[in-house]
């Protein structure tokens, strides 16, 4: 990141922070509840943002996150309200995700079918197998994920139940945030990745499977889609609905992109979405403003569009080099 | 010490319709540097790429280090030590220079990359054999010859002890060829061996010591540099006498034909390629365009043939204001365009023979009428280009794409010139073709500029500017450093403009 850039980054979290206290001093408790909303919807962004860059990073689109999210929220779901284990649903949505992956890879690496296509097939079966199998009568069984407080930081003003008082799947992401980060930059894994990615020619010239990474590395981001479909179910919803993933899987794509495939940038890129779904929900409950609820609902998406037109024309946003192509050795 | 390095015994190797390979053998010593000299299509590449485990030989055996091996794959050549640098550089661009060289074998703690220890590896390296390097630089930031610094540097970072150079001087300035094969020398001196595939018999004689001459798939030849000379290697290379200088009268200039003034172009990326160039080409003369690949050449003939928007600036052609206009206009207004990639830009590979010689008008009579392609019309005139420009192909209907690279060249010359042009814009007109093709492509030109066409050539074959050319013009990171009469211009002088240094 150049010096001229840390710089704004900064000025942006000094303006964003006098703000929220602003607001807070203002209206506490709305205040309050907004920032938490954010928090809420950036989980499930940050999560399918990191899927697709584990994906985009190794040179393999995925626009199937939607349906990674979907499927693995229906057999979160399921598990859970069959063994009553929040534990298991957690680990049947993850086991989903790594499966979708898995057949994303198989397709888009292994058969070499055009990546766009390939993710396609995933949204279309997701939301067509969980839409016949959805049972109506079916409940979780259980109360969803609560939030755990974090000892005396819980305690804090405003950050204390923005950040320090969430249930264990948000936790968990943001923990997960770190370890893609360092993974991704710092670790042999990671410079392999971004390797093929870039150029895959070069990284079979010295040596490294570049079918094998890529079908790896497709397969274990849908692990973080997975868990996205847990978080859905278990933690930010409790139930599941028919087609309850609702887009974010495309919006975690926008996400991505704007967070220019770094964990870091997609948090602070998922934080800024979440923002607007937050407000979106403030709005449509206390009715200060006479705007029909589908405008309100809208929010999130136009802001998306805008945003994404926005960055692509401030350029300097570069995608990996064999993006979407497939590799042929030889 | 071993005795043999490197040695392929009777290699065969088959490929559908070709054997690319036949019953070949060359041996590599220690210290010694091998250069494998041939056309494109003599089998050079395809030994390499069987010496480096890329394709398993059909027959006969690879030996390394006095051993008899049947090598698995690119890695299991690397693990015996030896080290390849393709003509295409394998380098990951967005990252550093550090990170390239020890990608896939990397110094690790704990699965994390331990950078520092990679740079006191590279930097030691670098200072033992003489290869200066920023270990810290990104690679897309270096000019080409550091790029093959960095390949080199990858090589001896795994080791090798043999090292493959696959047409390496071709992205290099006449001085940077020089430095790098000083370089190479003293690689030799601690007892590495080289192999390096050429096509320049110039850069043969200077550096190798053993000199193995391919053709057709076999070994034509034996040689070194003391008893060889270059017209003798041409012959090898070819299997007749070649005229190695190009016959020309001198030229008779007439009135501007294209003019640029001031003009600015983007590459791709956005960044400035083309940078206030100011050219003029007259009538019945050739200006050659010399410099080092990725120097704006490619921009200014696209921006020139429409093919690419300009920014700023003029191109005149035929008195006519021409910049950003359509492909079509360009060559409506009388030009004639051998584009560098013909693959992409030239042909078009599914098309059949007679409808890529017509890409040009082919909506014009007397080949349509009324949206309507008149196939009779179309198939007189491929016949005649075929015939003209000795075009070698069973039947008119076959596709381009089964067509050799010095035929499809011709295809393309044939078709730019079987009508009257005013503009002939070549870039990198004999690229990839053999030497019988080059000569005739080259007459061509000749004849074209002979006949009061303007000429903009383009190449980055030094030897071809100097051969045709009647004015020389020198593009350095964008800029038009000078041009100069042929006849005061020479690798030398050029050479330094092509690596921007103007006295």
């Amino acid at each position: 990141m150049k010096p001229r850039q840390r710089q704004l980054l900064w000025i942006a979290a000094a303006v964003i922070i006098a703000l929220a206290w602003g607001f807070y001093s203002a209206n506490g408790p709305q205040t309050t509840a907004v920032l938490a909303g954010t928090v809420r919807a950036a989980t499930l962004l940050a999560l399918g943002a990191m899927c697709g860059m584990i994906g985009e990073r190794s040179g393999i689109v995925n626009i199937g996150i939607e349906g990674q999210f979907l499927m693995s929220a229906f057999f979160a779901f399921t598990v859970t309200s069959i063994t009553g284990s929040l534990f298991m649903g957690a680990l049947a949505g993850i086991a989903t995700g790594l499966t979708m992956g898995w057949l994303l890879a198989a397709m888009a690496v292994g058969l070499k079918v055009d990546q766009i296509i390939a993710g396609t097939v995933l949204n279309i079966a997701a939301l067509g197998l969980t839409s016949f199998f959805y049972d109506r009568s079916r409940s979780l069984g259980v109360s969803k994920y609560t939030n755990i407080d974090l000892g005396p930081l819980a305690d804090l003003p405003l950050v204390g139940t923005v950040f320090f008082s969430r249930p264990p799947i948000t936790y968990l992401t943001m923990a997960l945030l770190v370890i893609v980060h360092v993974a991704l930059f710092r670790s042999v894994w990671g410079m392999r990745t971004r390797a093929i990615g870039e150029h895959p020619g070069a990284a079979d010239t010295v040596g490294i499977d570049v079918l094998r990474l890529r079908y790896l590395n497709v397969t274990l981001a849908g692990g973080f889609a997975g868990l996205g479909g847990s978080y859905l179910a278990l933690e930010a919803v409790g139930t599941f609905s028919r087609a309850m993933s609702g887009g974010r899987g495309f919006l975690a794509l926008a996400v991505m992109i704007f967070g220019r495939r770094t964990p870091f940038g997609a948090y602070a890129a998922a934080l800024f979405f979440g923002f607007t779904t937050a407000l979106q929900n403030q709005f449509q409950l206390n009715s200060t403003f006479d705007i029909p609820p589908q405008f309100v609902g809208m929010l999130p998406f136009v802001v998306t569009i805008v945003v994404v037109a926005l960055s692509g024309l401030m350029g300097s946003m570069r995608d990996p080099a064999a993006l979407g192509q497939t590799y042929e050795k030889g | 010490m071993t005795d043999l390095l490197l040695a392929a015994r009777n290699v065969t190797k088959q490929f559908p319709g070709v054997l690319a390979n036949d019953d070949v053998s060359v041996e590599l010593r220690p210290g010694r540097i091998l250069a494998l000299l041939g056309e494109n299509g003599a089998g050079k590449s395809t030994l390499v790429n069987v010496l480096f485990g890329m394709y398993r030989p059909d027959g006969g055996e690879i030996i390394i280090k006095d051993e008899v091996v049947d090598l698995q794959g690119p890695d299991d050549a690397i693990s015996r030590g030896i080290g390849m640098v393709h003509q295409h550089f394998q380098l990951v661009p967005p990252m550093r220079v550090v990170e390239n060289i020890v990608l896939g074998a990397e110094p690790a703690k704990r699965g994390l990359v331990d950078l520092d220890e990679a740079r006191a590896r590279v930097i030691e390296l670098s200072e033992r054999y003489g290869l200066e390097i920023d270990p810290d630089a990104l690679v897309e930031d270096l000019p080409v010859g550091m790029q093959q610094r960095v390949e080199i540097l990858k090589a001896l970072y795994r080791n090798a002890d043999v090292l493959i150079l696959d047409e390496p001087t071709g992205v290099l300035t006449p001085q940077e060829a020089d430095h790098l094969l000083g370089v190479l020398r003293g690689l030799t001196k601690t007892g590495v061996g080289i192999v390096f595939i050429t096509h320049k018999l110039r850069e043969v004689l200077a550096i190798a010591d053993d000199i193995v001459v391919l053709r057709g798939g076999r070994v034509v030849g034996t040689t070194t540099p003391d008893q060889a000379t270059e017209s003798g290697l041409a012959e090898m290379m070819v299997g007749r006498s070649v005229v190695l200088r190009v016959e020309k009268a001198v030229a008779q200039p007439g009135d501007v034909v294209l003019q640029v003034d001031n003009l600015k172009v983007n590459d791709n990326r956005g960044h400035v390629a083309v940078d206030g160039v100011n050219l003029k080409v007259r009538a019945g003369e050739i200006l050659g365009v010399a410099g080092v690949e990725g120097n704006g050449q490619r921009e200014l003939v696209e921006a020139i043939t429409g093919l690419r928007h300009t920014l700023t600036g003029e191109i005149t052609i035929s008195g006519k204001s021409l910049a950003n206009s359509s492909t079509r206009q360009v060559a409506q207004t009388g030009v004639g365009h051998i584009p560098e990639d013909r693959e992409k830009h030239g042909i078009i590979a599914v098309y059949s023979l007679a409808e890529n010689s017509v890409l040009n008008r082919y909506y014009r009579e007397p080949f349509s009428t009324r949206g309507i392609m008149h196939r009779e019309a179309i198939h007189e005139h491929a016949e005649a280009v075929i015939d003209e420009f000795d075009v070698r192909t069973p039947n008119v209907t076959v596709a381009a794409s089964s067509l050799s690279g010095g035929n499809k060249q011709k295809l393309i010359v044939g078709r730019e010139f079987s009508e009257d042009i005013e503009l002939l814009v070549a870039a990198q007109p004999t690229r990839g073709i053999d030497i019988g093709a080059i000569e005739f492509v080259h007459r061509r030109i000749i004849e074209q500029r002979d006949k009061g066409t303007a000429v903009l050539l383009v190449s980055a074959e030094l030897d071809e500017i100097l051969g045709l050319a009647d004015r020389i013009a020198v593009l350095y990171d964008g800029k038009l450093m000078d041009v100069l009469d042929a006849n005061v211009a020479n690798r030398e002088r050029v050479g330094l403009l092509m690596a921007g240094i103007t006295d």
